[in-house]
């Protein structure tokens, strides 16, 4: 029975010689790329949200493919859910004619372009200059696992072992941490302060129109429109 | 089981790979296709009984057991209709996206301790992280739609989904600090044992603050009272206005498996996972009480208490729907932000400072350590076996730990 099933499947077999890890690493690196320059070639502003997801999402996936599943479900929550506010706010944009489609002058493609070609100089000089990205074969990985970056964030080193550093204990990224966290609480605090309400004390019509005495004719007309307007507009 | 057919049958290894991936995707979208059929007739059996009515009765002989089914095969024959002003890419990618995301979340499900489908060592994380995809589609669908139901439909979800996942968020954390771990299947294992070591009844706060997470969870899914984006008195039927056919159930498919999921991840992160209420197996003898040895019909087990109780809690979710009135979106809004986030947060503080004090719990002795797995780790043990150095290629690094049940 094993040999009729080895048999069955012996077509099968140029498919062994793939190197799966390399053709998903493709792929991935492919619906990044492409998706990246879709993002700069559309005029639609919803689905240049949709291909930067698509973009992001990719990058996700080769994380996951590298095995380092924490910057990949990073990768998820921040920048794709990220882009998702981004969507909403192209939502609301072109409910505006004007803005349906966004064209880029000639001129600002030039200058995106020398930009992003001298990034992409910096990036491709600096990957390569990664000594052990140069040797033939392939690099070894271990399993990776979120703990020892978890509990670096608390204070305490469990990789000291791994890196050799036995004789010194590395410190933890505690201060760091504290420190970003109190300052996107600021952020926050700072966001809530500026988006709130503002809120004045308008008297009510009523009081509005008892506290005239006499009412100058010009003068009552006009402050009768304010608080009708304020009591139109809903404010309190 | 890829271990399995390799050494039993003699197949390659890659062969054996595949075809457990396989098994595995195509199981998951059972799950969910399956679930979603059987979840539609319950939802409406239990609308008409809380109605008084009967509702469906012919379809199948009795109880009407065959109306989704029947139902399915009138979506598949409508006409797949697109409004004229529709943006075309968008509008027929829309449902895709919603489906995907509510499938992709199920890879990290674990329904009982080797049956996961990729066991993620941020397994909590990934699972909330894809679940907030979902949005994506029901934006997509109400921009591209055309129509002003369908956008005021897709701009409450957006408003309600990016709200709710920071008390979800911060509700999801609990239980991550109790286990010591991310990991979903590490998680459920600490809560083996009696009833008593569930994470719900592991202190008053965690018991309060399940019934914030399952709030968040509805608010999430986008169930009633929290159904704001399909509005049906309002705004026709919100973001789906304008589909039929079988995009429109793509829509219904991913609502019920986001149901079943987001009530899978309460069972695993409060209700102890695939553990009974009663440690059945160990007290039978047929397991010595660690999963790694236990046999084959323990973990079937293990499955079905985990789909039962993430049964319960979609029913719960129905019962919910069919008796509360829906709320406004002002009123979702403060609900989120002014009681379950302060709620949550206050519920945080609190097992914080009970893992501080009583980590034993009020009766001595009574349940395992918590924080085992930190110990573990600075002792340089680890609770799992870290790093088999796997070098690149040999097998896919994303079905490197596709696990089925192995022998």
């Amino acid at each position: 029975m094993t040999e009729c099933l080895l048999a069955a499947t012996t077509w099968l077999l140029p498919f062994a010689a793939i190197d799966w890890h390399g053709l998903f690493f493709l792929l991935f690196a492919a619906i990044a790329c492409g998706a990246a320059i879709m993002v700069v070639l559309t005029d639609n502003v919803v689905r240049m949200a949709l291909h930067l997801v698509l973009s992001l999402g990719a990058t996700a996936g080769l994380f996951f493919l590298a095995g380092s599943e924490f910057v990949g479900a990073m990768q998820l929550m921040i920048y794709v859910g990220g882009t998702l506010v981004l969507l909403v706010f192209g939502v609301m944009l072109t409910a505006q004619t004007q803005l349906v489609s966004l064209r880029t002058p000639a001129a600002d493609r030039v200058l995106a372009g020398i930009l992003a070609a001298a990034l992409f100089a910096v990036l491709v000089q600096s990957a390569v200059s990664v000594e052990a990205w140069r040797r033939p074969g392939r690099a070894e990985v271990s399993a990776p696992t979120a703990t020892p970056l978890g509990m670096a964030l608390v204070g305490v080193r469990v990789d000291g072992d791994a890196a050799g550093h036995e004789s010194r204990p590395l410190s933890g990224y505690l201060l760091p941490f504290e420190i970003v966290s109190v300052h996107l609480l600021v952020v926050l605090i700072g966001a809530a302060y500026l988006a709130r309400a503002k809120r004045r004390r308008t008297p009510r019509a009523v009081e509005l129109v008892a506290s005239v005495d006499p009412p100058p004719p010009v003068q009552a007309r006009s402050e009768a429109g304010e608080s009708a307007s304020v009591l139109v507009g809903g404010g309190r | 089981m890829a271990e399995f057919l390799i050494e039993t049958i003699g197949l390659p290894s890659w062969l054996a790979w595949t075809a457990v991936a396989a098994v595995a995707a195509f199981l998951i979208l059972n799950v969910i296709a399956g679930g979603a059929l059987v979840f539609i007739w319950a939802e409406r059996k239990i609308a008409a009984r809380i109605q008084d009515r009967l509702g469906p009765t012919r379809t199948g002989g009795r109880f009407g057991w065959l109306q989704s089914l029947a139902d399915g095969i009138k979506l598949l024959a409508k006409e797949d209709l697109m409004p004229d002003g529709a943006d075309g890419m968008l509008f027929r990618l829309a449902p895709y996206v919603s489906f995907c995301a509510s499938f992709c979340a199920f890879i990290a499900l674990p329904f009982a301790f080797d049956v996961v489908g990729l066991r993620l060592n941020v397994g909590v994380f990934f699972v909330v992280a894809v679940l907030g995809l979902e949005v994506f589609g029901v934006i997509l669908a109400g921009y591209a739609s055309a129509s002003k139901w369908s956008l005021f439909g897709a701009m409450r979800e957006a408003a309600q989904v990016v709200s709710y996942e920071v008390p979800l968020g911060m509700c999801v954390v609990v239980p991550v600090m109790l286990a010591g771990s991310m990991d979903l299947v590490t998680i459920a294992e600490k809560q083996a044992g009696w009833l008593t070591n569930w994470y719900i009844f592991h202190d008053p706060f965690t018991f309060v603050i399940f019934w914030v997470y399952y709030t968040c969870a509805v608010a999430s899914v986008n169930r009633a009272p929290f159904d704001l984006a399909e509005a049906e008195s309002e705004l026709v039927a919100g973001f789906h206005t304008e589909y039929s056919g079988l995009r429109w159930s793509f829509f219904f498919m991913a609502e019920y498996g986001s149901m079943f999921l987001v009530s899978a991840l309460a069972a695993v992160l409060f209700l102890g996972g695939w553990n009974g209420p009663v440690p059945i197996a160990s007290l039978l003898g047929w397991s010595d009480g660690s999963s790694l040895s236990a046999p084959y019909a323990v973990r079937l087990l293990g499955c079905a208490n985990l789909m039962g109780k993430a049964t319960a809690g979609v029913l719960v979710m129905m019962w919910i729907r069919w008796t509360l009135p829906r709320l406004r979106i002002d009123q979702v809004m403060t609900t989120c932000l002014k009681y379950c986030t302060p709620i949550a947060a206050l519920m945080f503080a609190g097992v914080m400072l009970w893992q501080l004090f009583l980590p034993g719990g009020l009766i001595p002795g009574s349940r395992h350590q918590a924080a085992a797995v930190r110990e573990a780790w600075l002792e340089g043990r680890g609770d799992r076996v870290p790093s088999t150095n796997v070098p690149l290629g040999v097998v896919p690094a994303t079905s490197r730990q596709v696990v089925g049940v192995s022998q």
